[in-house]
């Protein structure tokens, strides 16, 4: 009886309007937040830190992003990928070309520049709905990666196209081991999920769900449907962005263009498609699983005598475990694991007095 | 209430000779029609007549191909809904248009987007000047939910409402948005008697409490002779009578149109 | 005729033939999506799986016809479990969920499909020439692949066949019926589930011809199912719905896409290479914007 709304009476609009109306979920968060944020750092390895969980914050973020577009705007995008790159190489050339400018300022302009690009490829939406904009976010999957492959300039002439991302020095601290990247990290994506939060509770939020479910109405409501559209793709390429700066300054510690091929915008949409479209919390738990299925994978292979998998193995036996559940997940809970979440949460609230 | 104790004003909408076609369909064949200030116009015909489509093109959803109209002294033919709506129209659909993944407190919060300024960037930041918004509006929605009296659904998703009580949500919405003008596709369509009779009178009290003009389309005669203090009768596209109920009802071609007489 | 001019021409044509693969995946999409609204995303793995498969089978010692055979009784029982287990639990669900299962489902394939008979690339040999055919350089003095006629003929066949199908047989007028509508088929008593199983039995089809005709040039290998997407841009060119629009929107792409790479990288002196990768897709977008309908398609003003 301890997870319990009964006794806590909303007296005002002000504080029905808070992220979380109940106390123990309020409480909840704060345990977490301590959690990651102090104790994860003392007791995690680096393998943990620099392999697992940085990853993990990262490809959340994305997931947000690609959530805020596809699970409250309803644009599907399979560009994520394209996006993300927009951001390394700003971010990289940014370092490179305006050393003056301070990292975290090169990693939010990093977004802004891949919001403008993804905006840009977001114009056709205002025509075509659907398959067709599926198809047209792929040409900008393509076409980013060409561009980032064949244009020199990106790269800065390297010959291998594979660069060393420089080290990170922030307000005169530089940052390179695993336990700073993974800080580092971890703020940023703190901070951004917040502010997700908060847009789509708010009147953005709301004008993007509309367009999702009913486009006519939300127009003859006042929704300009152009504008609104290019807001979704703006600021989920913005988060995009920033999560394809972070994917290489924190974790690979490279800029390629390698990194972010198709194979990335399916892994970041089966994100959110097993979290749970349209859901922030649903954009977490996606990422969770996925980062972690593998390695849980490799790990029983190891324990049943196997020894570690070959990669080709691993990677088929990775394509059909998430072809396979992604069929599932869209037959059984098409609102992931975040659905499954808010179940037990009402279950708990119920317990032990179910009626 | 009667047409004289109410204080109907000026023409404040006018559509001239609207015609509007799909493909090889005319849908509309040179229609004109005053809208006037703070009366109920009901639109009547047989299904297919064009009743929807005009609807459509007053509020920008379809664009005619000949005719203008004009508004708030603005005079065109095709103008954007979204532009309709920060001009003060709003509506509802034969069809239910709710935003079915959104509770009712959300869809009817959609209604407030024209009057809303704060940034995204505000909205991201939620505390603040963001949050003092947002609550303003909320208290007009929570009128609307009272007028309405839908207080206990309003955090339900409206996907799993009754059939009438989405019809009365939609309504909700549109009146969220403080419409000068409100167009209603057959709100009453499919709805029980009870359900009727609390539809009629929230109609009424619109109109009479806020002066709100209503542009409605119905196919209940009796509701129809009831509240509306005009009636524009359609058929095959064509507008084949319009004036008081009684004149209306009297008038040969309509009797005609509803009675299936051969073109 | 000048040199230049048959250069333009061989590109053209090497072009137009090889669009014509294109049309094939085309085709399987056009056809299940007509069908049953869906999406087919795995079209592509399709190709890749039958052509996987059937290398497979021949590697195993079968000879070629019997490989074939039973690669397509292997496609067929696939088109009936897809329908049983992936689409008849999600007939309600909106396209957009059903297009994200075919997504989980190309994985699968792709998955199914190496791990059962491995990852390395497979030669595969037709016995077909990849070199330019003698006749044509005789007659015209232009060097055409004879193995690009020879998929262009197979491609004429298959569709050829399938019209026949449809417009022949009592099979193929239910589809057209379900085609055009489906709860009016429902009500006399068509067998939706029947229908779409033969559908993407036929998609199966024309996978293993393209699965065929494209490992033998390119080698049998998982980037086959990414050649496959380039279908896609085809679709958009051509519509959804039409077959005939496939077959125009795969020769466009095709030639367009050659042409460009031709061209474009010769004036900016290669400096501009490999645009084959986007090219069909800004092609499609940029047609997108101008006719959103496609080429066949009509304009339709939503009802409200
Ligand atoms: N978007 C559209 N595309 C094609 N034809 C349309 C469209 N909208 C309406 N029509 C056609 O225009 C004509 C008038 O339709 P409309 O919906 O305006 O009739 P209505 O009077 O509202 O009928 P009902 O009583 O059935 O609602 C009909 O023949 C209809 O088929
Ligand atoms: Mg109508």
């Amino acid at each position: 009886m301890l997870y319990r709304e009964s006794g806590q009476f909303k007296t005002s609009y002000r504080a029905d309007q808070a992220i979380f109306p109940i106390r123990q979920d309020r409480i909840a968060l704060m345990v977490l937040l301590a959690v990651v944020f102090i104790l994860v750092p003392f007791v995690a390895d680096e393998y943990w830190l620099g392999s697992i969980l940085t990853p993990l914050l990262v490809l959340s973020l994305a997931a947000i992003g690609l959530n805020i577009l596809t699970g409250y705007a309803g644009q599907l995008s399979l560009g994520t990928a394209g996006f993300m790159a927009v951001g390394a190489f700003a971010a990289y050339n940014l370092n490179l070309r305006v050393p003056e400018l301070p990292l975290i300022v090169d990693f939010l302009l990093a977004g802004v520049f891949a919001a403008l690009v993804g905006m840009v490829f977001g114009l056709p939406s205002l025509r075509i709905k659907g398959f067709y904009l599926a198809v047209a976010t792929l040409a900008a999957q393509f076409f980013i990666e060409w561009v980032f492959t064949h244009v020199g300039w990106f790269t800065n002439y390297s010959s291998s196209g594979v660069i060393s991302a420089p080290p990170m020095v922030i307000m005169g601290v530089t940052v390179d081991s695993a336990v700073e990247k993974y800080l580092l990290t971890l703020v940023m994506v703190a901070v951004l999920a917040l502010a997700a939060k908060n847009m789509v509770r708010s009147r953005i939020g709301r004008s993007w769900m509309a367009v999702r479910d009913k486009d006519v109405s939300a127009e003859v409501i006042g929704i300009p449907l152009l504008a609104t559209k290019l807001s979704a793709f703006g600021i989920s390429s913005f988060y995009c962005g920033v999560a394809g700066a972070l994917w290489t300054y924190c974790y690979l510690g490279t800029v390629e263009p390698a990194a972010f091929d198709l194979s990335r915008s399916f892994q970041v949409l089966f994100m959110i498609i097993i979290g749970g479209v349209g859901s922030i919390l649903g954009s977490f738990l996606g990422a969770g699983f996925i980062v972690l299925l593998p390695i849980l994978l490799n790990n029983i292979a190891a324990m049943i005598g196997h020894g570690t998998l070959q990669a080709d193995t691993m990677a088929n036996l990775e394509h059909i475990i998430f072809g396979g559940l992604i069929i599932f997940f869209l037959i059984v809970e098409p609102h992931g694991l975040a659905r499954l979440w808010q179940i037990a949460k009402e279950k708990l609230r119920l317990w032990p007095f179910p009626y | 209430m009667s047409v004289s104790e109410k204080q109907i004003g000026d023409v404040i909408l006018r559509c001239d000779n609207i015609s509007l076609s799909f493909g090889g369909v005319r849908a509309l064949t040179n229609i004109s029609i005053d809208v006037r200030e703070h009366e109920i116009l009901a639109i009547i015909g047989p299904n297919g007549a064009g009743k929807s489509s005009m609807l459509n093109v007053i509020n920008g959803v379809y664009h005619p191909q000949e005719g203008s109209v004009t508004y708030q002294g603005q005079t065109r033919r095709a103008m954007k809904p979204h532009e309709t709506a920060r001009h003060g129209i709003a509506r509802t659909f034969q069809n239910i248009a709710l935003f079915k993944g959104m509770s009712v407190l959300d869809n009817i919060m959609t209604g407030r987007y024209t009057k809303m300024k704060r940034n995204f960037l505000w909205q991201a930041l939620y505390v603040g000047p963001n949050l003092k918004e947002e609550i303003e509006h909320r208290e007009v929605c929570e009128r609307v939910i009272d007028f309405l009296q839908i207080e206990n659904i309003r955090k339900t998703p409206v996907g799993r409402l009754p059939y009438g009580l989405q019809k009365r949500v939609e309504l909700g919405r549109a009146l969220a948005a403080e419409p000068q003008l409100l167009l209603l596709d057959e709100p009453m369509a499919g709805m029980n008697v009870e359900e009727k009779e609390d539809m009629c009178r929230f109609i009424l009290d619109v109109n009479d409490e806020f002066g709100t003009t209503i542009v409605l389309i119905e196919h209940d005669m009796g509701v129809v002779m009831d509240i509306s203090d005009r009636v524009a009768v359609l058929d095959y596209g064509k507008k084949i009578a319009d004036g008081s109920p009684a004149e209306v009802r009297a008038n040969q071609d309509v009797i005609d149109a509803y009675l299936g007489v051969a073109h | 005729m000048t040199s230049d001019l048959n250069f333009f021409f061989e590109v053209l044509f090497g072009g137009l033939l090889s669009g014509i693969m294109y049309s094939l995946v085309a085709l399987g999409f056009v056809l299940i999506y007509k069908a049953s609204g869906v999406f087919n995303f795995a079209q592509g793995s399709m190709v890749l799986f039958a052509a996987l498969t059937f290398v497979g089978i021949l590697e195993m010692g079968v000879p070629f016809w019997p490989a074939l055979l039973l690669c397509l009784l292997v496609m067929m029982l696939l088109a009936v479990g897809i329908e049983r287990i992936v689409l008849r639990p999600l007939v309600n669900q909106p396209p957009i969920a059903l297009f994200m299962a075919t997504i989980g489902l190309s994985y699968l394939l792709e998955g199914l499909g190496q791990g059962i008979w491995g990852t390395q690339v497979r030669a595969l040999d037709l016995g077909i020439e990849d070199l330019p055919n003698e006749m044509i350089q005789e007659a015209l003095g232009i060097q055409v692949s004879t193995f690009d006629l020879f998929s262009a003929g197979c491609a004429a066949v298959l569709v050829g066949g399938l019209a026949l199908f449809f417009n022949k047989t009592r099979v193929g007028l239910a589809l057209r019926a379900v085609a055009d509508d489906h709860q009016a088929a429902l009500a006399v008593g068509i067998p939706l589930q029947h229908v779409w199983a033969i559908v993407w039995a036929a998609a199966g089809l024309v996978a293993l011809v393209a699965g065929l005709l494209w490992g033998s040039r390119l080698g049998v290998q998982f980037s086959l199912s990414l050649v496959a997407l380039k279908a896609l841009p085809v679709l958009i060119l051509g519509g959804f719905t039409s077959v005939a629009g496939a077959i125009v929107g795969g020769l466009i792409i095709g030639a367009s896409e050659k042409l460009a790479e031709v061209y474009i990288s010769t004036f900016t002196g290669g400096a501009v290479a490999a645009i084959e990768n986007w090219f069909p897709y800004m092609l499609a977008l940029l047609f997108l914007l101008v006719r959103p309908q496609g080429l066949f398609g009509e304009k339709i003003i939503e009802r409200v």
